[in-house]
């Protein structure tokens, strides 16, 4: 008992971690119909500048609090730049091209940003300072630290902000707008270059904080780490539904589950054969299962006529 | 191809809101507009009519700067919209109520008609333009919180026109507005282009409707497979041989 309460309680960290990333796919996709590929390596530039903007701060006596809220600024302002740049160098070229186009394009983006911060951080593990106090709380049986409840609390906050942005705001009805029908946005005054650029530095920024947030959780950063954690997003992503947002936020969150209740459990489901290292292959069995039997994902609709 | 004027209209020298000057457009390396010239005064409403594919859509897509032109000028209130995008030309007081009216599925009617303030700033004339077109479109006050795809098709373009009001146009452009509509929706349309126009609001209205169209407007102009063939007082086209056989069929 106590430990399926401690999987859910990880898997659900973990997961709003990966839903702050789905996000930024989905609203991608959602505007334009195109999966941005190289989003998984805007977390882990993200990741990267934090920790540096971090270790560097500290380095000159900087107090805890105000360094990492600085750090996260960094963060999230070089991430916003890079989206940015993203969408303008990969993708706006490209607007009217076949679709696998802008596919291949990303996949170069990603290579690039790979190489360039293997060349700026080097090919070893950072480790994230120990910074906030960082006590264990036991709930019902299982240990939560605080690291994990700032996690979670802020990745719910942030989502919430997200849906206000989205619903409640001028800017949030003309990304919807431009989302439906670009021609018609347009005849409406909208300049839609401009919200898909903001759109992508949105995103971007939640793939900043994102990457805060792994690194602080695992306590590690590298230079491959938005491989894997992008396809997971992505798949958190499609299994919500690929376009809708709260679909991506479900999808992160359920993934993170699966994923921590299967290593949980994998021991006894395979009779010790395999170990809790196995984790990460839910997520491609989460994706192949929704690719074939929902392909249009838990919440969303449209997936089959658009992609 | 005939290209006659029925009556001269020479007496009406105001100066045009709107002028285009050998328009072409063309779709890759087919032509769907021909090198076309019109004209719309302050205040006026001209119709524009002709069979299915004569290039009415692609006109006015490309006045709403939508589409390219591929050669010559376009003049708003005395200035060339050459380089100026879509979304611009929408603050400079030009509007399209595009064909299937293009309104926003997922939005809900308000959101809709804020939208289509999109290019104001001005806060509190919004807010009083808003209650007009629920005053205008009843209707729509009725439904005002409901996503705009619910609604049947003589309320979306309700919808597409008071948006597009929304955005206080000098010139409004309507692409087959009576599309798909019920007659008793078709009325209450036309009525309220009439009430617009009388209010002073220049209009461009394309329909295949020609007697509905030009019994409405002042002016109108028939095209045909990319050119226009013949232009005039709106009696007069009714009137004539060559619209009544085309399109009126008698
Ligand atoms: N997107 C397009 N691509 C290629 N040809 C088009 C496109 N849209 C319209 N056309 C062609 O251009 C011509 C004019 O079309 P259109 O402007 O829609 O006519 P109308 O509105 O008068 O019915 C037609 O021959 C049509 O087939
Ligand atoms: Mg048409």
């Amino acid at each position: 008992m106590e430990i399926l309460l401690q999987q859910i309680i990880n898997g659900l960290v973990q997961g709003s971690v990966y839903a702050l990333v789905a996000l930024g796919y989905t609203m991608v996709y959602g505007i334009l119909g195109l999966i941005n590929f190289a989003h998984g390596e805007v977390v882990m530039v993200g990741a990267m500048l934090a920790l540096s903007a971090l270790t560097a701060l500290l380095g000159m006596g900087v107090p805890p609090v105000p360094a990492l809220l600085f750090s996260v600024m960094v963060a999230m302002a070089g991430c916003m730049v890079l989206g940015y740049g993203i969408e303008r160098i990969a993708y706006r070229p490209l607007r009217h091209a076949s679709r696998l186009a802008p596919l291949i394009t990303a996949i170069g983006v990603s290579i690039v940003l790979q190489n360039l911060a293997m060349m700026i951080w080097g090919r070893e593990y950072h480790s994230f300072p120990q910074l906030i106090s960082n006590d264990t709380h036991n709930f019902g049986g299982a240990i939560i630290n605080d690291i994990q409840i700032v996690i979670f609390i802020l990745a719910l906050a942030i989502m919430a902000g997200l849906m206000v942005v989205v619903h409640r705001t001028r800017l949030g009805c003309a990304m919807r707008a431009v989302a439906e029908n670009q021609h018609a946005a347009q005849l409406m005054g909208v300049d839609i270059n401009r919200v898909i650029s903001i759109t992508f530095m949105l995103g971007s920024a939640l793939a900043a904080i994102a990457g805060l947030m792994v690194s602080a959780n695992y306590g590690l950063a590298h230079y491959y780490m938005g491989f894997l954690l992008g396809l997971k997003a992505f798949t958190a992503a499609v299994l919500g539904g690929i376009g809708n947002l709260r679909g991506a936020m479900l999808g992160g969150l359920l993934l993170g589950l699966i994923e921590s209740l299967g290593a949980g459990y994998i021991g006894d489901l395979t009779g010790g054969f395999m170990g809790s290292n196995y984790q990460d292959v839910f997520a491609f069995f989460v994706l192949i299962a929704v690719l074939v039997f929902r392909p249009s994902g838990l919440l969303g609709e449209r997936l089959a006529e658009r992609a | 191809m005939s290209r006659g004027t029925v009556s001269p209209v020479g007496a009406r020298r105001a100066v045009p809101l709107l002028e285009v000057r050998s328009l072409q457009v063309a779709y890759g390396g087919i032509q769907a507009v021909k090198g076309i010239d019109l004209h719309i005064a302050p205040g006026e409403l001209v119709a524009l009519i002709g069979s299915n594919g004569a290039g009415k859509t692609t006109t006015l897509k490309t006045l709403a700067g939508l589409l390219p032109l591929s050669s010559g000028q376009i003049h708003y209130d005395g200035k060339s919209l050459h380089n100026i995008e879509a979304h611009q030309r929408v603050s400079m007081g030009i509007a399209l109520v595009p064909e299937g009216r293009g309104v926003f599925a997922r939005l809900t009617v308000h959101e809709n008609l804020q939208m289509g303030a999109y290019s104001r700033n001005d806060q509190h004339e919004i807010a009083s333009d808003l209650a007009r077109m629920y005053e205008l479109f009843p209707r729509l006050a009725e439904r005002r919180g409901q996503l705009a795809g619910t609604l049947s098709g003589g309320e979306q373009q309700m919808v597409a026109m008071a948006r597009a009001l929304m955005s206080r146009p000098r010139l409004l452009m309507l692409d087959e507005p009576s599309m798909g509509l019920a007659p008793l929706m078709v009325q209450k349309i036309f009525e309220t282009i009439r009430d617009i126009a009388a209010q002073g609001m220049s209009i461009l209205l394309v329909e295949q409707n020609a007697r509905l169209a030009l019994q409405a407007a002042q002016r109108g102009y028939v095209m045909e497979s990319g050119s226009i063939t013949l232009s005039g007082a709106a009696g007069e086209l009714l009137g004539s041989d060559a619209v009544q056989r085309a399109y009126l069929g008698s």
